[in-house]
């Protein structure tokens, strides 16, 4: 290890080499290579790194990815891993294998970032120094936040599947269990992939079809919202689909706790759902550091203006994916869209221009619905999600805010397009912007 | 945007009732918010509408239950004493302010 340290020091302390890049205005902006670190190598941070490593020279500018372990799991397949639909070894692949070459790839997880002194702290004393940082830790469920939800019971008759060791234990209880009340709850809003709860539920809903216990079987999807789902379109049609398979849903639930032994939620107003197998999401938190740090609010996400992802205190700090207050959904998509916009800002802002590209907050969600169908969501700051139809380059148009087997073949081939195009910073011919093409409007819709 | 008339005042309101314009918003419109959803608003409750009044203005967004609650030290629990069932959106409700986005 000792070696390995001194050698990110001296990667990082750069010293004043000169610049030998050929382009007159790099070598007249820059003549010591400086040093961007990502803190965090998942989705957003292994995007950043492979396309902004092709983008600035290596005489100007040393990358160094920091992640606490060397296992990246593609996690729109927790979803599915429940179910036996997916196996584990086609989740998870180790970081290191996705992360281009010119990129150090740091083990160590991050104690503290000193603004002031552009100084990244790891747990075990190493430093990290940097002129520009991104911060790309995504948010992670918080089970320890609620009285009662750790316990003896938890990932046993208390499940989860937004973690590979709950995806993993819920599979166990799932092909164990033998009918009565599976409850799906969601703690806290926002969470990422915020329509995964509803997926379960659906895919819970075939899955207990076909092995002949939906009868003996009652599905309850509870929730904190008034509904569904958050934007009015999208609810109407969700909840259309939840009363079609006959699953009830308790709305306006925040818990207050879980009590193992009766095996019930019980609300801040003193409602109670009783269940056999609970399968809940936690309360979705940043990473402890940022609170450390100073730089989170109440959930521990970083305050960025929503169009930059750059920090709205601190210039040389910007946030991508899960871990920052942007006002949309904590998704891949929303990841990949403004990892785009944001590298081409990037390229402008280190060489001291102002950055001219803008993000409009774009998200696209596959929703599994069960039998084999999914629907698709396509929205953004300012737009809910539509009906109508989508353009998906390769795979045609899908429908919105329906269901159909396209939808759902889409999303499976999704996982292929995520290790192979999206990670390595290939284009994948979506555009970053939101487009009304093929939309119908709510005005008409309703 | 419907104008409808509370304490007396003209004021636009959305389909749910909530005040578009948190500029028409005063105190005595607040007791009335309040009154009309059954609720006689005590130093409490003026301290969390105030909070959510002061922290709009800096925002510009409505705060969460959750940022209500650790940013005035009120436990969760006394929320939904002092504004029973729906209290985020029954504060904003109060305060004149649009209904918490929260999550999308
Ligand atoms: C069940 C489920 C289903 C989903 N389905 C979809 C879907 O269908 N479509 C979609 O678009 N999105 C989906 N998502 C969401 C998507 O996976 C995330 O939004 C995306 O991975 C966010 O990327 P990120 O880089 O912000 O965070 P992550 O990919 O979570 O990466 C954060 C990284 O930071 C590291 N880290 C955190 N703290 C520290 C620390 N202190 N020190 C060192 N390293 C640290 C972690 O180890 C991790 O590798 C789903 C998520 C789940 C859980």
């Amino acid at each position: 290890m000792q070696a390995f340290v001194s050698h990110v020091t001296a990667a990082l302390s750069g010293g004043s080499q000169r610049s030998g890049y050929p382009w007159g205005y790099f070598r007249i902006m820059t003549t010591t290579t400086r040093s961007l670190v990502v803190l965090g190598a998942g989705t957003a941070g292994t995007m950043v790194v492979n396309k902004l490593r092709h983008r600035l020279p290596t005489t100007e500018w040393r990358i160094t990815v920091v992640d606490r372990d060397d296992a990246h799991d593609y996690q729109p397949g927790y979803l599915f891993l429940p179910f036996g639909l997916i196996e584990p070894d086609q989740v998870r692949r180790s970081r290191h294998a996705l992360i281009t070459e010119g990129v150090e790839l740091v083990l160590g997880d991050v104690d503290r970032v000193d603004p002031t002194a552009r100084e990244v702290s790891l747990l075990d004393g190493r430093t990290l120094r940097y002129d520009e940082l991104v911060i790309a830790t995504g948010t992670t469920p918080r089970p320890d936040q609620t009285p009662g939800m750790l316990g003896p019971e938890w990932h046993r008759s208390v499940g989860e599947f937004y973690t590979y060791e709950g995806a993993l234990a819920l599979r166990e209880s799932l092909a164990a269990f033998s009918g009565g009340r599976l409850v799906v709850h969601v703690t806290e809003m926002p969470i990422k992939c915020p329509v995964a709860p509803l997926e379960f539920t659906f895919l819970a809903d075939d899955f207990l079809g076909r092995r002949g216990l939906r009868d003996r079987t009652e599905i309850v999807f509870v929730t904190p919202l008034d509904g569904a789902f958050t934007k009015p379109v999208a609810s109407r049609e969700l909840g259309h689909l939840l009363a079609d398979k006959r699953i009830t849903v308790e709305t306006d639930f925040l818990v207050e706790h879980v009590d193992q032994e009766r095996r019930v939620l019980v609300s801040y107003d003193e409602r109670e759902v009783p269940y056999d197998q609970l399968v809940t999401v936690p309360l979705n938190m940043g990473a402890d550091f940022v609170a450390r740090s100073g730089l989170g609010d109440e959930l521990n996400y970083v305050p960025v203006d929503k169009h930059t992802s750059q920090s709205t205190e601190h210039p040389s700090i910007f946030v991508l994916g899960d871990a920052s207050n942007i006002p949309t959904s904590k998704a891949g998509s929303v990841a990949h869209f403004s990892v785009e916009v944001f590298a081409e800002n990037f390229v402008e802002h280190a060489r001291g221009q102002a950055m001219t590209h803008s993000f409009d907050g774009h998200a696209n969600c596959f929703v599994e619905s069960g039998g084999g169908k999914a629907m698709l969501l396509d929205f953004n700051y300012d737009t809910e999600p539509l009906t109508g139809t989508f353009p998906l380059p390769r795979l045609g148009p899908m429908t919105l805010l329906k269901e159909s087997r396209a939808n759902h073949l889409g999303k499976l081939a999704f996982r292929h397009l995520y290790w192979n195009l999206l990670l390595p910073g290939r284009p994948l011919g979506l555009p970053a912007q939101m487009s009304m093409a093929g939309k119908v409007p709510a005005a008409v819709s309703a | 945007m419907p104008t409808t008339t509370i304490a007396g005042h003209a004021v636009e309101v959305n389909d749910e009732g909530f005040l578009t314009r948190p500029d028409q918003w005063s105190d005595e419109l607040g007791s009335e918010l309040a009154r009309l959803i059954g609720i006689e608003l005590t130093d409490d409750h003026w301290k969390l509408v105030h909070f959510l009044r002061d922290d709009f203005a800096e925002q510009g967004e409505t705060a969460t239950l959750r940022r209500v609650s650790t940013r005035t030290g009120t436990p969760v629990k006394s929320l939904f004493e002092l504004f029973p069932g729906k209290p985020a959106k029954k504060m904003a409700y109060v305060a004149g302010l649009p209904k918490p986005k929260g999550c999308v």
